[in-house]
């Protein structure tokens, strides 16, 4: 697998699947059995290689006697930065991720989406080009996921590479320049979102409500919600069923393409691998 | 308000079971008192094993036994018990765990050899007990001077004591007189003024109170046995000058032997028995205090 | 080296701000009712009594310290993850370890420091004068931080590879054996065969001899301690800790952080 200089890459994969494994191989935090990683050219091995790495761990904990000003600096330090540049720098982290009012509060009092945003301004704080994130929305609101988001996307405008792990498949739609899909500890691919799912339409979706008597052919396809209506069928059958519809004076809400998601693309997965256990089970083995 | 009035119910409640348990405490200890049977408690007695218990803290755990030393004793003496069983193996271990604990020597020897009722009556447990505190200390002369008060005292060996003396006396720093002790003691034996002079001695350097007490009720014994064979010099003179032995010692102030009726410590006057022989007033609680010591 | 250092010093604050040193209220209080009591039930030895409880209690609650904060230097960052965030910058493995134990032991330094002024404060006030020969006690208080000093690398060495619990367990289990050490080299027992007697020694040689340590006997009768004996304890506290603190550094360069 392989992460473009100046690209946003998504890992994606399930909850056990390995991304988080993978990530802390990279950090050298734990160690392959075989197997070989560069980054940056250079092996993982390298210490120094970090000075150009960030680092947000998933659900970061940092020491909860620190203000974030503190951590910030006792970070900064150890990336060997200079007194004044220092300080300049850990304000304007601070200020980056929007802990500047709370920079003096000890984190053992912050809640978990302000710890995630500390960890953030940690893992940029020494200007690196290659941020790796793992799980960088988790256990936050939609405004927290919102915030990252953005962030995320400075840090491209900013020209770094940046690798980030999840399992919320939205955003890694809406952020991805390219993916790669772990799952059962196993890399399924690696492409655009695009590319993954397939360009195919699987069809039309029609989403119309009706309060008549008269049943027609339409309805038996259709999935009934109170007095809502929703029928899957392929694009060469619209316009027969739209005439149906306007014979049977229902009210049309929309009409749709239907497109695969990752999600679904996941869930094939996902199932292929449990069928295959299953199968195996069943033979015994 | 109703939180403050249930904490004000709640401390109430608090203090009465205090003072329940407090009622109750002090009718177990005196239940505990007459039921108790006479049991002194040494868990360990083996020296070695509390050395090596103590880790590395022997000199504190010396300290404490130490203190126990002291409370056995004065416990005894409070109740006026006599057996002092427990004393030996106490010094024991305090002098194991911890051999340049001085005052345990001095006050080890005298109320180890010294007899019933003051002391467990052992003068050999006391030698042993100074031997092993020379052998650590070589430097203190002043276990010289217990060891010969022991030998003096108690064991009335005066060529040991004599020996000890003289040994001490080899130490610079070593006061004059043990040497003159030594002498002394070779020569004639046991005599009063000796004892005297040895107690005195007790006496002055000790900041032990159980000690200076004990040398104290010693030094007013041989005070007594000293006035009393002045005394008696005095009536034989009496009888050489007249002929007769006098009947009160009234008669000797009026012979001018005496200035006046001498006191006892206590400071009863003494007096002159059917014997004419000089002896305690009957009042006198140093008459008690002779008859115990024999 | 400046690794070291940066995390060393964060170590001494996290130290600081965890409260250790509130024990130092502990031990006052202490020192302060032994010199109330100690004339009433100690006559004689009132010097005796101060000096071996004061160094006693430094020692104890320096162990204490030692233990449980040294096995938890590790174990709490490994528990609670905040060294994830640290290996991923540009900082060995090793450096870590060795900025942690600095920093404790810098603790202990000033803590220990604290307490042997507490205990010449108790000192005066039972004896009202100071005099040369009680300056030993700041040599027994010295060899007493190079014992904590050990202990804490042991600590460091057994919480790199088994759980805070077993970790605690282990550590005193060895301070308790390195007191008997010199025990087991001269054990005469008579039914040992050569090869056994020879194994032990060969053990007692292996084991941390704490007793080396050990001055608290003479300074409480004022007795001195040859100047030699210090720097060999020294030099003996630090080989014996670079040892274990290299030990630990091996096994914690390859160990998977979960």
């Amino acid at each position: 697998m392989q992460v473009q200089c100046g690209e946003v890459f998504g890992f994606l994969g399930p909850n056990g699947a390995g991304k988080s494994t993978t990530i802390k191989l990279l950090m050298r935090l734990i160690f392959p059995t075989s197997g070989t990683a560069r980054i940056l050219g250079k092996s993982i091995e390298d210490v120094s290689m970090h000075q150009n790495i960030g680092y947000l761990p998933e659900q970061p904990y940092f020491y909860d006697y620190l203000t974030a000003a503190e951590l910030l600096d006792y970070f900064a330090r150890i990336h060997g930065l200079k007194a004044p540049e220092r300080s300049a720098r850990v304000e304007r982290m601070l200020k980056k991720v929007g802990l500047d009012t709370a920079k003096k509060i000890q984190l053992r009092k912050y809640s978990k989406g302000m710890l995630q945003r500390a960890g953030l301004a940690q893992a940029i704080l020494h200007d690196p080009e290659v941020v790796v994130l793992d799980e960088p929305m988790s256990g936050l609101d939609p405004l927290g996921r919102r915030e990252v988001r953005d962030i995320i996307l400075e840090l491209k405008k900013e020209g770094r590479t940046v690798l980030f792990s999840t399992h919320i498949l939205a955003d890694a739609e809406m952020l991805c320049d390219r993916v790669g899909v772990i799952v059962g500890g196993k890399l399924r691919g690696v492409g655009t979102p695009g590319e993954m799912v397939g360009i195919q339409v699987q069809g039309m979706e029609i989403l119309f409500e009706w309060h008549g008597t008269q049943a027609f052919p339409l309805l038996e396809r259709a999935a009934k919600t109170g007095e809502r209506y929703r029928a899957q069928l392929p694009e060469s059958e619209v316009y027969h069923a739209l005439d149906e519809l306007k014979a049977a004076e229902a009210r049309i809400l929309s009409v749709a393409q239907v497109k695969p998601t990752l999600e679904d693309f996941f869930m094939n997965l996902v199932d292929a691998d449990r069928a295959q256990a299953n199968a195996v089970e069943v033979s015994g083995q | 308000m109703k939180s403050s009035r249930a904490a004000g119910w709640l401390l109430v409640v608090l203090l009465a079971g205090f003072v329940g348990v407090w009622q109750l405490q002090r009718r177990i200890d005196q239940q505990k008192s007459a039921v108790l049977v006479e049991q002194d408690q040494l868990a360990f007695r083996s020296p070695n094993l509390v050395k090596k218990l103590s880790l590395e803290y022997t000199p504190l755990m010396a300290a404490i036994y130490w203190t126990r030393v002291v409370q056995y004793f004065g416990e005894k003496h409070r109740l006026h018990q006599t057996n002092l069983d427990l004393l030996w193996p106490l010094l024991d271990i305090t002098t194991t765990l911890d051999p340049h604990l001085m005052p345990a020597y001095r006050f080890g020897s005298i109320f180890l050899s010294e007899p019933p009722p003051r002391g467990e009556g052992r003068p050999d447990l006391a030698v042993k007990l100074l031997e092993r505190g020379i052998a650590a200390n070589p430097e203190e002369w002043r276990l010289y001077q217990d060891l010969g008060n022991v030998y003096y005292f108690d064991a009335k060996d005066y060529e040991k004591a004599s020996q000890a003396y003289a040994e001490g006396s080899k130490n610079p720093r070593a006061m004059i007189w043990m040497k003159v002790m030594a002498a002394r003691i070779a020569a004639e034996g046991e005599s009063p003024e000796t004892s005297y002079f040895l107690w005195l001695q007790v006496y002055e350097t000790t900041a032990d109170p159980a000690v200076k007490k004990n040398a104290e009720d010693h030094l007013k014994l041989m005070q007594v046995e000293l006035d009393l064979n002045e005394i008696n010099r005095l009536a034989d003179e009496y009888d050489k000058r007249t002929g007769h032995r006098a009947a009160r010692i009234g008669e000797l102030v009026e012979a001018g032997l005496l200035k006046g009726i001498p006191r006892d410590p206590a400071g009863y006057p003494y007096l002159l028995g059917e014997d004419g022989k000089a002896d305690l007033n009957l009042d006198s609680p140093m008459l008690e205090e002779k008859l115990m010591a024999q | 080296m400046r690794h070291v250092w940066v995390v060393a010093a964060n170590t001494f604050r996290e130290a600081v701000r965890d409260r250790v040193l509130y024990n130092l209220v502990f031990f006052a209080l202490l020192m302060m009712g032994a010199a109330i009591l100690v004339g009433q039930i100690s006559i004689g030895i009132e010097q005796s009594v101060i000096v071996s409880l004061g160094l006693a209690a430094i020692s104890v609650i320096g162990i204490f310290i030692a233990v449980f904060i040294g096995v938890g230097l590790v174990s709490k960052e490994m528990d609670k993850r905040t060294l994830y965030a640290l290996l991923a910058k540009p900082v060995q493995r090793w450096q870590f370890l060795l900025g942690k134990y600095g920093g404790l032991v810098v603790t202990l330094a000033v803590n220990t420091a604290a307490m042997a002024v507490g205990l010449y404060v108790a000192l005066w006030s039972v004896k009202h004068t100071l005099n040369g020969s009680d300056w030993y006690v700041l040599v027994a208080v010295y060899l007493i931080w190079l014992k904590l000093a050990l202990i804490v690398a042991l600590a460091m060495l057994f919480s790199c590879f088994t759980t805070p619990f077993l970790a605690i367990l282990f550590t005193v289990g060895i301070y308790i054996a390195g007191l008997y050490a010199e025990d087991l080299r001269t054990m005469q027992a008579m039914n040992l065969t050569a090869t056994t007697t020879k194994f032990l020694r060969a053990i007692s040689y292996a084991l941390p001899n704490f007793e080396n340590f050990n001055v608290m006997g003479a300074v409480a009768h004022s007795r001195g301690v040859p100047a030699t004996l210090v720097w060999q304890d020294t030099a003996y506290a630090v080989l014996y800790a670079a040892i274990v603190l290299l030990g630990s550094a091996m096994i914690f360069a390859r160990r998977n952080l979960k």
